[in-house]
Protein backbone atom coordinates (compact mmCIF):
# COMPACT_ATOMS: atom_id res chain seq x y z
CA UNK A 1 0.00 0.00 0.00
CA UNK A 2 1.26 3.28 -0.96
CA UNK A 3 1.42 6.12 1.51
CA UNK A 4 -1.33 8.31 -0.34
CA UNK A 5 -3.53 5.69 -0.55
CA UNK A 6 -2.70 4.86 4.05
CA UNK A 7 -3.17 8.44 4.01
CA UNK A 8 -6.38 8.46 2.56
CA UNK A 9 -7.75 5.56 3.87
CA UNK A 10 -6.79 6.91 7.54
CA UNK A 11 -8.43 10.28 6.35
CA UNK A 12 -11.76 8.67 5.61
CA UNK A 13 -11.82 6.60 8.54
CA UNK A 14 -11.32 9.17 11.29
CA UNK A 15 -11.95 12.81 9.84
CA UNK A 16 -11.75 14.36 13.16
CA UNK A 17 -8.85 13.13 14.11
CA UNK A 18 -6.18 13.79 11.56
CA UNK A 19 -4.64 16.99 12.15
CA UNK A 20 -2.08 17.13 9.26
CA UNK A 21 -1.00 14.81 6.58
CA UNK A 22 2.85 14.67 4.90
CA UNK A 23 2.83 12.34 1.89
CA UNK A 24 5.72 14.21 0.04
CA UNK A 25 9.94 13.44 1.44
CA UNK A 26 11.63 10.59 2.43
CA UNK A 27 9.34 10.29 5.55
CA UNK A 28 5.56 10.59 4.80
CA UNK A 29 3.30 10.73 7.88
CA UNK A 30 0.07 11.90 8.99
CA UNK A 31 -0.25 14.14 12.23
CA UNK A 32 -3.10 12.55 14.66
CA UNK A 33 -4.77 14.36 17.64
CA UNK A 34 -3.72 13.11 20.89
CA UNK A 35 -6.95 11.84 22.22
CA UNK A 36 -7.80 10.44 19.00
CA UNK A 37 -4.52 8.36 18.51
CA UNK A 38 -5.47 5.14 20.50
CA UNK A 39 -8.46 4.21 18.36
CA UNK A 40 -6.33 5.06 15.34
CA UNK A 41 -3.40 2.48 16.45
CA UNK A 42 -6.16 -0.07 17.07
CA UNK A 43 -7.47 0.40 13.44
CA UNK A 44 -3.63 0.73 11.80
CA UNK A 45 -3.13 -2.80 13.77
CA UNK A 46 -5.96 -4.68 13.42
CA UNK A 47 -7.23 -3.45 10.05
CA UNK A 48 -6.82 -6.10 7.29
CA UNK A 49 -5.69 -3.74 4.30
CA UNK A 50 -3.15 -2.29 6.74
CA UNK A 51 -2.19 -4.77 9.33
CA UNK A 52 0.62 -2.39 10.80
CA UNK A 53 2.15 -5.52 13.45
CA UNK A 54 5.39 -4.27 14.06
CA UNK A 55 6.10 -0.94 16.12
CA UNK A 56 9.88 -0.10 14.67
CA UNK A 57 10.74 2.71 16.79
CA UNK A 58 8.84 5.72 18.53
CA UNK A 59 11.29 8.72 18.17
CA UNK A 60 10.53 11.71 20.44
CA UNK A 61 11.18 15.00 19.57
CA UNK A 62 11.52 18.33 21.00
CA UNK A 63 9.73 21.42 18.57
CA UNK A 64 11.07 24.74 20.61
CA UNK A 65 10.19 27.02 18.63
CA UNK A 66 6.76 25.74 18.44
CA UNK A 67 6.50 25.27 22.44
CA UNK A 68 5.69 21.34 21.17
CA UNK A 69 6.76 18.29 21.96
CA UNK A 70 5.84 15.49 19.55
CA UNK A 71 6.40 11.89 19.45
CA UNK A 72 6.98 10.01 15.92
CA UNK A 73 5.48 6.11 16.04
CA UNK A 74 7.62 4.26 12.75
CA UNK A 75 5.62 1.43 11.97
CA UNK A 76 6.03 -1.30 9.31
CA UNK A 77 3.79 -4.63 8.46
CA UNK A 78 5.18 -8.05 8.47
CA UNK A 79 3.00 -10.45 6.48
CA UNK A 80 2.65 -13.68 8.88
CA UNK A 81 0.26 -15.80 7.15
CA UNK A 82 2.40 -18.30 5.56
CA UNK A 83 5.99 -17.77 7.52
CA UNK A 84 8.10 -20.11 6.00
CA UNK A 85 7.74 -18.40 2.74
CA UNK A 86 9.45 -15.25 1.91
CA UNK A 87 7.02 -12.49 1.77
CA UNK A 88 8.58 -9.20 0.79
CA UNK A 89 5.18 -6.97 0.32
CA UNK A 90 5.58 -4.33 3.10
CA UNK A 91 4.60 -1.29 3.82
CA UNK A 92 6.16 1.77 6.16
CA UNK A 93 4.30 4.58 7.41
CA UNK A 94 4.77 6.93 10.78
CA UNK A 95 2.12 8.45 12.56
CA UNK A 96 3.13 11.79 14.89
CA UNK A 97 1.25 13.05 17.93
CA UNK A 98 2.14 16.52 18.85
CA UNK A 99 1.23 17.91 22.76
CA UNK A 100 1.92 20.89 24.68
CA UNK A 101 5.57 21.48 25.70
CA UNK A 102 4.63 21.93 29.33
CA UNK A 103 2.00 19.69 30.09
CA UNK A 104 2.90 16.50 27.72
CA UNK A 105 0.86 14.05 27.65
CA UNK A 106 0.32 11.78 25.00
CA UNK A 107 -2.59 8.12 25.64
CA UNK A 108 0.24 4.93 25.92
CA UNK A 109 -0.38 2.67 22.92
CA UNK A 110 1.83 -0.35 24.80
CA UNK A 111 -1.88 -2.04 24.97
CA UNK A 112 -1.82 -2.19 20.96
CA UNK A 113 1.89 -3.09 20.54
CA UNK A 114 3.57 -4.40 23.70
CA UNK A 115 6.87 -3.05 21.85
CA UNK A 116 5.80 0.01 22.74
CA UNK A 117 6.45 -0.36 26.77
CA UNK A 118 9.88 0.80 26.52
CA UNK A 119 9.88 3.02 24.20
CA UNK A 120 7.42 5.58 25.95
CA UNK A 121 9.25 4.67 28.85
CA UNK A 122 12.67 5.84 27.06
CA UNK A 123 10.78 8.90 25.63
CA UNK A 124 9.29 9.72 29.36
CA UNK A 125 13.13 9.23 30.27
CA UNK A 126 14.99 11.30 28.16
CA UNK A 127 12.06 13.69 26.92
CA UNK A 128 9.72 14.07 29.81
CA UNK A 129 6.51 13.00 27.90
CA UNK A 130 3.90 11.72 30.21
CA UNK A 131 1.75 8.59 28.66
CA UNK A 132 -1.54 7.91 30.32
CA UNK A 133 -2.29 4.72 30.82
CA UNK A 134 1.25 2.90 30.55
CA UNK A 135 1.50 -0.09 32.69
CA UNK A 136 4.93 0.64 34.37
CA UNK A 137 6.40 4.56 33.39
CA UNK A 138 9.29 4.80 35.01
CA UNK A 139 12.79 5.83 34.10
CA UNK A 140 14.83 3.43 32.00
CA UNK A 141 17.93 4.56 31.16
CA UNK A 142 18.67 7.43 33.99
CA UNK A 143 18.71 6.68 37.58
CA UNK A 144 15.34 7.07 39.41
CA UNK A 145 16.90 10.09 40.81
CA UNK A 146 18.00 11.73 37.63
CA UNK A 147 16.82 15.61 37.49
CA UNK A 148 15.10 16.73 33.60
CA UNK A 149 15.00 15.52 30.43
CA UNK A 150 18.38 15.11 28.98
CA UNK A 151 16.68 15.23 24.97
CA UNK A 152 15.30 18.75 25.40
CA UNK A 153 16.55 21.56 23.93
CA UNK A 154 16.59 23.77 26.84
CA UNK A 155 18.04 20.59 29.15
CA UNK A 156 21.32 22.38 31.26
CA UNK A 157 23.88 19.64 31.86
CA UNK A 158 23.81 19.65 36.09
CA UNK A 159 27.20 20.22 37.72
CA UNK A 160 27.22 17.70 40.25
CA UNK A 161 25.62 14.28 40.74
CA UNK A 162 25.83 12.82 44.28
CA UNK A 163 28.66 14.58 45.04
CA UNK A 164 30.54 13.65 41.65
CA UNK A 165 31.60 17.06 39.66
CA UNK A 166 30.70 17.51 36.47
CA UNK A 167 31.99 20.24 33.96
CA UNK A 168 30.49 21.41 30.54
CA UNK A 169 33.75 23.82 30.24
CA UNK A 170 35.16 21.93 27.12
CA UNK A 171 33.09 23.01 23.95
CA UNK A 172 32.55 20.70 21.06
CA UNK A 173 34.44 21.67 18.16
CA UNK A 174 33.08 23.52 15.48
CA UNK A 175 31.94 20.98 12.89
CA UNK A 176 32.89 22.88 9.95
CA UNK A 177 36.87 22.18 9.89
CA UNK B 1 50.17 -43.95 65.29
CA UNK B 2 47.89 -45.25 62.77
CA UNK B 3 44.84 -43.59 61.01
CA UNK B 4 42.83 -45.78 63.53
CA UNK B 5 43.76 -44.43 66.22
CA UNK B 6 42.48 -41.27 65.43
CA UNK B 7 39.64 -40.25 66.90
CA UNK B 8 37.54 -37.46 64.79
CA UNK B 9 35.08 -34.78 66.33
CA UNK B 10 33.51 -32.69 64.42
CA UNK B 11 33.34 -28.96 66.00
CA UNK B 12 30.02 -27.55 66.98
CA UNK B 13 28.65 -24.66 64.90
CA UNK B 14 28.61 -22.42 67.43
CA UNK B 15 25.58 -20.14 65.33
CA UNK B 16 23.37 -23.07 64.61
CA UNK B 17 21.45 -23.48 67.86
CA UNK B 18 21.18 -27.42 67.45
CA UNK B 19 17.19 -27.61 70.06
CA UNK B 20 15.83 -25.28 67.39
CA UNK B 21 16.70 -27.17 63.98
CA UNK B 22 14.45 -29.85 63.04
CA UNK B 23 14.22 -31.99 60.31
CA UNK B 24 12.84 -30.46 56.98
CA UNK B 25 12.21 -27.02 58.62
CA UNK B 26 12.89 -24.88 54.96
CA UNK B 27 11.42 -21.71 54.62
CA UNK B 28 9.87 -21.68 50.89
CA UNK B 29 9.16 -18.25 50.65
CA UNK B 30 10.30 -15.78 47.93
CA UNK B 31 13.87 -14.47 47.66
CA UNK B 32 14.64 -11.32 44.83
CA UNK B 33 18.00 -12.27 43.67
CA UNK B 34 20.06 -9.42 41.94
CA UNK B 35 21.75 -11.15 38.95
CA UNK B 36 24.17 -8.46 37.74
CA UNK B 37 24.97 -6.16 36.35
CA UNK B 38 28.40 -7.82 36.23
CA UNK B 39 27.11 -11.33 36.18
CA UNK B 40 29.76 -12.87 33.13
CA UNK B 41 26.14 -14.69 31.70
CA UNK B 42 24.58 -10.92 31.51
CA UNK B 43 26.95 -10.07 28.48
CA UNK B 44 27.84 -6.86 29.99
CA UNK B 45 26.24 -4.57 32.44
CA UNK B 46 22.66 -5.86 32.27
CA UNK B 47 20.81 -6.38 35.85
CA UNK B 48 17.69 -8.64 36.26
CA UNK B 49 16.27 -8.62 39.41
CA UNK B 50 14.35 -12.20 39.70
CA UNK B 51 11.37 -13.16 42.00
CA UNK B 52 12.54 -16.82 42.65
CA UNK B 53 10.75 -19.56 44.82
CA UNK B 54 13.25 -22.30 45.37
CA UNK B 55 15.18 -23.00 41.92
CA UNK B 56 11.80 -21.10 39.93
CA UNK B 57 12.09 -17.90 38.81
CA UNK B 58 8.17 -16.14 38.97
CA UNK B 59 9.08 -13.16 37.61
CA UNK B 60 12.72 -11.38 35.90
CA UNK B 61 12.82 -7.53 35.30
CA UNK B 62 15.56 -6.03 33.73
CA UNK B 63 17.26 -3.07 34.78
CA UNK B 64 18.93 -1.08 31.86
CA UNK B 65 21.04 1.85 31.46
CA UNK B 66 24.44 1.72 32.77
CA UNK B 67 26.24 2.48 29.74
CA UNK B 68 24.03 5.29 28.87
CA UNK B 69 26.29 8.00 27.37
CA UNK B 70 22.60 9.71 25.88
CA UNK B 71 24.46 9.12 22.36
CA UNK B 72 21.08 11.01 20.87
CA UNK B 73 22.15 14.05 22.53
CA UNK B 74 25.96 14.29 21.22
CA UNK B 75 23.95 13.69 17.90
CA UNK B 76 22.44 16.88 17.79
CA UNK B 77 25.92 18.64 18.34
CA UNK B 78 28.12 16.97 15.53
CA UNK B 79 27.91 16.70 11.92
CA UNK B 80 26.70 13.48 10.57
CA UNK B 81 30.48 12.47 9.53
CA UNK B 82 31.92 13.45 12.85
CA UNK B 83 28.87 11.09 14.28
CA UNK B 84 30.00 8.24 12.55
CA UNK B 85 32.77 7.09 15.36
CA UNK B 86 30.10 7.09 18.01
CA UNK B 87 27.53 4.69 15.73
CA UNK B 88 30.34 2.55 16.16
CA UNK B 89 30.07 2.57 19.65
CA UNK B 90 26.95 1.65 20.03
CA UNK B 91 26.54 -2.21 18.50
CA UNK B 92 30.87 -2.72 19.16
CA UNK B 93 30.94 -6.22 18.44
CA UNK B 94 29.18 -4.94 14.31
CA UNK B 95 31.09 -1.71 13.89
CA UNK B 96 30.47 -2.11 10.28
CA UNK B 97 26.56 -2.22 10.41
CA UNK B 98 26.14 0.99 12.54
CA UNK B 99 28.24 2.93 10.51
CA UNK B 100 26.18 1.57 7.31
CA UNK B 101 22.67 2.36 8.89
CA UNK B 102 23.60 5.81 9.87
CA UNK B 103 25.58 6.73 6.34
CA UNK B 104 22.41 5.01 4.66
CA UNK B 105 19.61 7.22 6.45
CA UNK B 106 21.87 10.50 6.57
CA UNK B 107 22.56 9.33 2.27
CA UNK B 108 18.41 9.14 2.49
CA UNK B 109 17.96 12.48 3.76
CA UNK B 110 20.35 14.38 1.10
CA UNK B 111 19.57 12.83 -1.58
CA UNK B 112 23.14 11.54 -1.83
CA UNK B 113 24.14 8.68 -4.72
CA UNK B 114 26.71 6.29 -3.52
CA UNK B 115 29.22 4.83 -6.14
CA UNK B 116 28.44 1.09 -7.22
CA UNK B 117 32.00 0.10 -6.05
CA UNK B 118 31.55 1.47 -2.78
CA UNK B 119 27.85 -0.16 -2.12
CA UNK B 120 29.66 -3.80 -3.38
CA UNK B 121 32.12 -2.65 -0.55
CA UNK B 122 30.06 -1.98 1.94
CA UNK B 123 28.20 -5.19 1.66
CA UNK B 124 31.19 -7.18 2.01
CA UNK B 125 31.78 -5.51 5.27
CA UNK B 126 28.85 -5.95 6.48
CA UNK B 127 28.19 -9.67 5.65
CA UNK B 128 32.05 -10.35 7.27
CA UNK B 129 31.02 -8.09 10.41
CA UNK B 130 28.17 -10.62 10.94
CA UNK B 131 29.91 -13.33 10.54
CA UNK B 132 32.55 -12.09 12.98
CA UNK B 133 29.75 -11.11 15.22
CA UNK B 134 27.73 -14.24 15.06
CA UNK B 135 31.16 -15.91 15.97
CA UNK B 136 31.19 -14.02 19.37
CA UNK B 137 27.36 -14.94 19.97
CA UNK B 138 27.96 -18.29 19.81
CA UNK B 139 31.09 -18.57 21.58
CA UNK B 140 30.26 -16.68 24.40
CA UNK B 141 26.64 -18.70 24.30
CA UNK B 142 28.61 -21.95 24.66
CA UNK B 143 30.36 -20.64 27.60
CA UNK B 144 26.92 -19.58 29.44
CA UNK B 145 26.16 -22.85 29.07
CA UNK B 146 29.18 -24.22 29.87
CA UNK B 147 31.26 -25.35 27.28
CA UNK B 148 34.42 -23.45 27.12
CA UNK B 149 36.22 -25.23 23.57
CA UNK B 150 33.77 -23.67 21.48
CA UNK B 151 34.61 -20.32 22.34
CA UNK B 152 38.20 -20.57 21.49
CA UNK B 153 37.77 -22.29 17.95
CA UNK B 154 35.45 -19.03 16.62
CA UNK B 155 37.42 -16.18 18.59
CA UNK B 156 40.43 -17.91 16.41
CA UNK B 157 38.48 -17.47 13.17
CA UNK B 158 37.32 -13.93 14.88
CA UNK B 159 41.21 -12.96 15.40
CA UNK B 160 41.26 -13.72 11.49
CA UNK B 161 38.11 -11.70 10.44
CA UNK B 162 39.62 -8.97 13.09
CA UNK B 163 42.94 -8.87 11.34
CA UNK B 164 41.28 -8.33 7.32
CA UNK B 165 39.66 -5.41 9.02
CA UNK B 166 42.26 -4.09 10.00
CA UNK B 167 44.57 -4.47 7.13
CA UNK B 168 41.43 -2.66 5.86
CA UNK B 169 40.87 0.71 7.88
CA UNK B 170 43.56 0.43 10.58
CA UNK B 171 40.80 -0.72 13.49
CA UNK B 172 39.69 -4.16 14.87
CA UNK B 173 36.43 -2.56 16.86
CA UNK B 174 35.40 0.38 16.20
CA UNK B 175 35.99 0.80 12.06
CA UNK B 176 34.08 4.05 11.49
CA UNK B 177 35.09 2.53 7.73
CA UNK B 178 31.40 3.00 6.14
CA UNK B 179 31.01 6.84 6.31
CA UNK B 180 28.56 8.80 4.60
CA UNK B 181 28.80 9.02 1.12
CA UNK B 182 30.66 5.85 1.04
CA UNK B 183 33.85 4.37 2.63
CA UNK B 184 36.34 5.58 4.03
CA UNK B 185 39.21 4.36 1.91
CA UNK B 186 39.93 1.99 -0.92
CA UNK B 187 40.66 -1.53 -0.33
CA UNK B 188 44.74 -2.11 0.09
CA UNK B 189 46.20 -3.97 -2.36
CA UNK B 190 45.98 -7.97 -2.15
CA UNK B 191 43.13 -7.89 0.26
CA UNK B 192 40.77 -9.68 -1.70
CA UNK B 193 42.32 -12.47 -2.42
CA UNK B 194 43.60 -12.74 1.03
CA UNK B 195 39.74 -12.48 2.10
CA UNK B 196 38.86 -15.41 -0.52
CA UNK B 197 41.48 -17.79 1.09
CA UNK B 198 39.94 -17.01 4.39
CA UNK B 199 36.55 -18.12 2.94
CA UNK B 200 37.85 -21.00 1.84
CA UNK B 201 39.16 -21.69 5.08
CA UNK B 202 36.70 -20.79 6.64
CA UNK B 203 33.46 -21.94 5.25
CA UNK B 204 34.46 -26.00 6.32
CA UNK B 205 35.06 -24.48 9.87
CA UNK B 206 31.00 -24.38 10.60
CA UNK B 207 30.87 -28.07 10.00
CA UNK B 208 32.96 -28.17 13.54
CA UNK B 209 30.92 -25.84 15.70
CA UNK B 210 28.02 -27.66 14.54
CA UNK B 211 30.15 -31.19 15.69
CA UNK B 212 31.21 -29.10 18.60
CA UNK B 213 28.21 -27.21 20.01
CA UNK B 214 25.24 -27.43 18.20
CA UNK B 215 24.77 -30.81 17.97
CA UNK B 216 25.96 -31.55 21.21
CA UNK B 217 23.55 -33.30 23.46
CA UNK B 218 24.01 -31.31 26.75
CA UNK B 219 23.79 -28.22 24.96
CA UNK B 220 20.65 -29.17 23.54
CA UNK B 221 19.06 -30.24 26.51
CA UNK B 222 19.90 -26.96 28.24
CA UNK B 223 18.19 -25.07 25.37
CA UNK B 224 15.57 -27.06 23.21
CA UNK B 225 12.21 -26.21 24.34
CA UNK B 226 13.49 -23.55 26.65
CA UNK B 227 12.07 -19.87 26.01
CA UNK B 228 9.51 -20.23 23.49
CA UNK B 229 9.01 -17.56 21.41
CA UNK B 230 5.21 -17.14 19.06
CA UNK B 231 5.42 -15.75 15.54
CA UNK B 232 2.85 -13.28 16.91
CA UNK B 233 4.38 -12.70 19.83
CA UNK B 234 7.83 -11.97 18.55
CA UNK B 235 6.68 -9.07 15.89
CA UNK B 236 4.47 -7.71 19.07
CA UNK B 237 7.62 -7.12 21.28
CA UNK B 238 9.17 -5.92 17.97
CA UNK B 239 11.86 -8.70 17.84
CA UNK B 240 13.61 -8.75 14.42
CA UNK B 241 16.58 -10.26 13.27
CA UNK B 242 17.51 -13.99 14.53
CA UNK B 243 15.23 -14.32 17.47
CA UNK B 244 12.60 -13.45 15.05
CA UNK B 245 13.54 -15.95 12.15
CA UNK B 246 13.93 -18.34 15.93
CA UNK B 247 10.60 -18.23 16.07
CA UNK B 248 9.84 -19.24 11.93
CA UNK B 249 9.14 -16.28 9.97
CA UNK B 250 11.17 -15.77 6.64
CA UNK B 251 11.44 -12.19 7.18
CA UNK B 252 15.03 -10.11 6.52
CA UNK B 253 14.92 -6.34 5.75
CA UNK B 254 17.76 -7.36 3.12
CA UNK B 255 14.92 -8.70 1.14
CA UNK B 256 11.84 -6.98 2.19
CA UNK B 257 13.72 -3.31 1.77
CA UNK B 258 17.04 -4.02 -0.04
CA UNK B 259 19.58 -1.18 0.47
CA UNK B 260 23.25 -1.09 -0.70
CA UNK B 261 22.35 -3.32 -3.89
CA UNK B 262 21.29 -6.26 -1.78
CA UNK B 263 18.80 -6.96 -4.53
CA UNK B 264 21.37 -8.20 -6.89
CA UNK B 265 23.14 -10.96 -4.50
CA UNK B 266 21.48 -14.61 -4.15
CA UNK B 267 21.33 -15.60 -0.85
CA UNK B 268 18.80 -17.73 1.52
CA UNK B 269 16.79 -16.81 4.81
CA UNK B 270 17.07 -19.55 7.02
CA UNK B 271 14.57 -19.95 9.51
CA UNK B 272 13.98 -22.46 12.21
CA UNK B 273 12.41 -25.59 12.19
CA UNK B 274 10.84 -28.15 14.41
CA UNK B 275 13.19 -31.00 15.81
CA UNK B 276 13.41 -34.28 14.40
CA UNK B 277 13.21 -33.08 10.45
CA UNK B 278 16.72 -33.31 8.84
CA UNK B 279 19.44 -32.56 10.96
CA UNK B 280 17.47 -30.82 13.58
CA UNK B 281 17.94 -32.39 17.13
CA UNK B 282 14.75 -34.17 19.00
CA UNK B 283 12.96 -31.64 21.43
CA UNK B 284 13.84 -28.37 19.45
CA UNK B 285 10.86 -26.01 19.20
CA UNK B 286 10.24 -23.65 16.72
CA UNK B 287 10.59 -20.43 18.60
CA UNK B 288 12.72 -21.72 21.15
CA UNK B 289 16.33 -20.72 22.61
CA UNK B 290 18.08 -23.59 20.37
CA UNK B 291 16.11 -22.47 17.69
CA UNK B 292 17.17 -18.64 18.02
CA UNK B 293 21.00 -20.14 18.05
CA UNK B 294 20.94 -22.19 15.42
CA UNK B 295 19.57 -19.45 12.74
CA UNK B 296 22.99 -17.46 13.40
CA UNK B 297 25.07 -20.68 12.24
CA UNK B 298 22.88 -20.69 9.26
CA UNK B 299 22.77 -17.35 8.44
CA UNK B 300 26.66 -17.37 8.22
CA UNK B 301 27.02 -19.67 5.28
CA UNK B 302 24.77 -16.67 3.66
CA UNK B 303 27.13 -14.50 4.67
CA UNK B 304 29.76 -15.99 3.06
CA UNK B 305 27.83 -16.90 0.03
CA UNK B 306 26.78 -12.83 -0.87
CA UNK B 307 30.63 -12.03 0.09
CA UNK B 308 31.60 -14.38 -2.76
CA UNK B 309 29.50 -13.05 -5.00
CA UNK B 310 29.81 -9.53 -4.12
CA UNK B 311 34.21 -9.95 -4.27
CA UNK B 312 33.91 -11.50 -7.82
CA UNK B 313 32.27 -8.64 -9.28
CA UNK B 314 33.55 -5.34 -7.22
CA UNK B 315 32.87 -2.83 -9.86
CA UNK B 316 35.76 -0.47 -10.67
CA UNK B 317 35.19 3.45 -9.63
CA UNK B 318 35.09 5.67 -6.87
CA UNK B 319 34.65 4.98 -3.38
CA UNK B 320 32.86 8.09 -1.94
CA UNK B 321 30.34 10.75 -3.09
CA UNK B 322 32.01 14.04 -3.41
CA UNK B 323 31.60 16.89 -1.31
CA UNK B 324 31.06 15.25 2.37
CA UNK B 325 31.67 17.23 4.73
CA UNK B 326 29.90 20.91 4.28
CA UNK B 327 26.59 18.71 3.62
CA UNK B 328 23.67 20.18 4.41
CA UNK B 329 20.92 18.48 5.71
CA UNK B 330 17.21 19.59 4.46
CA UNK B 331 14.67 20.51 6.52
CA UNK B 332 13.14 16.87 6.27
CA UNK B 333 13.37 13.66 8.35
CA UNK B 334 13.75 10.43 7.12
CA UNK B 335 13.61 6.72 9.34
CA UNK B 336 16.14 3.75 7.61
CA UNK B 337 16.42 0.56 8.96
CA UNK B 338 18.81 -2.23 7.87
CA UNK B 339 19.49 -5.77 8.89
CA UNK B 340 22.08 -5.92 11.60
CA UNK B 341 23.37 -9.07 13.15
CA UNK B 342 21.35 -8.54 16.00
CA UNK B 343 17.63 -7.40 14.28
CA UNK B 344 16.75 -4.07 12.70
CA UNK B 345 18.75 -1.30 13.71
CA UNK B 346 17.11 1.71 12.53
CA UNK B 347 18.51 5.73 12.41
CA UNK B 348 15.10 8.43 13.04
CA UNK B 349 17.33 11.38 11.69
CA UNK B 350 16.06 15.18 11.31
CA UNK B 351 17.65 17.93 9.42
CA UNK B 352 16.78 21.83 9.88
CA UNK B 353 18.63 23.57 7.03
CA UNK B 354 21.52 23.27 8.77
CA UNK B 355 24.73 20.90 8.87
CA UNK B 356 24.03 19.74 12.35
CA UNK B 357 20.56 17.08 12.60
CA UNK B 358 18.04 18.45 15.08
CA UNK B 359 17.48 15.13 16.06
CA UNK B 360 19.35 11.97 15.48
CA UNK B 361 17.27 8.59 17.57
CA UNK B 362 18.82 5.22 16.81
CA UNK B 363 16.48 2.29 17.26
CA UNK B 364 18.43 -0.56 18.67
CA UNK B 365 17.98 -4.41 17.58
CA UNK B 366 19.26 -5.00 21.03
CA UNK B 367 16.99 -2.38 23.35
CA UNK B 368 14.23 -4.22 21.38
CA UNK B 369 14.44 -7.70 21.75
CA UNK B 370 15.70 -7.72 25.43
CA UNK B 371 12.01 -5.69 26.60
CA UNK B 372 10.40 -9.82 25.79
CA UNK B 373 12.60 -10.73 28.87
CA UNK B 374 9.91 -10.39 31.27
CA UNK B 375 7.33 -12.03 29.35
CA UNK B 376 9.58 -15.28 28.74
CA UNK B 377 11.67 -15.26 32.13
CA UNK B 378 8.13 -16.20 33.94
CA UNK B 379 7.62 -19.39 35.48
CA UNK B 380 10.87 -20.83 34.26
CA UNK B 381 14.12 -22.24 36.17
CA UNK B 382 16.78 -20.41 37.42
CA UNK B 383 19.38 -22.45 35.14
CA UNK B 384 17.57 -21.31 32.15
CA UNK B 385 17.76 -17.84 32.41
CA UNK B 386 21.09 -16.98 31.27
CA UNK B 387 20.10 -19.34 28.76
CA UNK B 388 16.93 -17.42 27.21
CA UNK B 389 19.09 -14.14 27.57
CA UNK B 390 21.90 -15.38 25.78
CA UNK B 391 20.14 -16.30 23.03
CA UNK B 392 18.57 -13.40 22.57
CA UNK B 393 22.00 -11.93 22.17
CA UNK B 394 21.85 -8.46 23.53
CA UNK B 395 25.25 -5.94 22.95
CA UNK B 396 24.53 -3.68 26.14
CA UNK B 397 26.46 -1.02 24.56
CA UNK B 398 23.36 -0.57 21.91
CA UNK B 399 20.67 -1.32 24.47
CA UNK B 400 21.84 1.66 26.45
CA UNK B 401 23.50 3.57 23.86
Amino acid sequence: MAPEEICKLLTTEFTDAIVKTVVEGAHPYVQVSPDRWPDVARFLCDDSRLGMNLLRSISALDLLSDDRLACVYDLMRIVVDRPDVLITETHEFAIRVETDRNEPVIPSVADVWPAADWHEREAYDLMGIRFTDHPDLRRILCPDDWEGYPLRKDYEFPLEYHGIPATTEYELPNPRH
Amino acid sequence: MTMADTVLESAPDLLVDTDRVEQGDLRTEEMLVNMGPQHPSTHGVLRVVLRTDGEMVLEAIPHIGYLHRCAEKIGESLAPYQYIPYTDRMDYLAGMNNNQAFAIAVERLCGLEVPARAQAIRVVFAEFNRIASHLVSLGTYGLDMGAFTPFLYCFREREMILDLFEAACGARLTYSYITVGGIHEDLPAGWVERCLEFLDYFEPKIDDYNNLLSFNHIFVKRTAGVGVVSVDEAIAYGLTGPPLRGSGIRWDLRKVLPYDGYEMYDFDVPIARSGGTDEIPHGVVVGDCWSRYYVRVLEMTQSVRIMRQALANLPDGDTEAKKIKNLKLPDDEVYVGIENPRGQLGFYVRGDGSTIPSRVKARGPSFCNLSITTPLCRNVMLADVPAIIGSIDVVMGEVDR
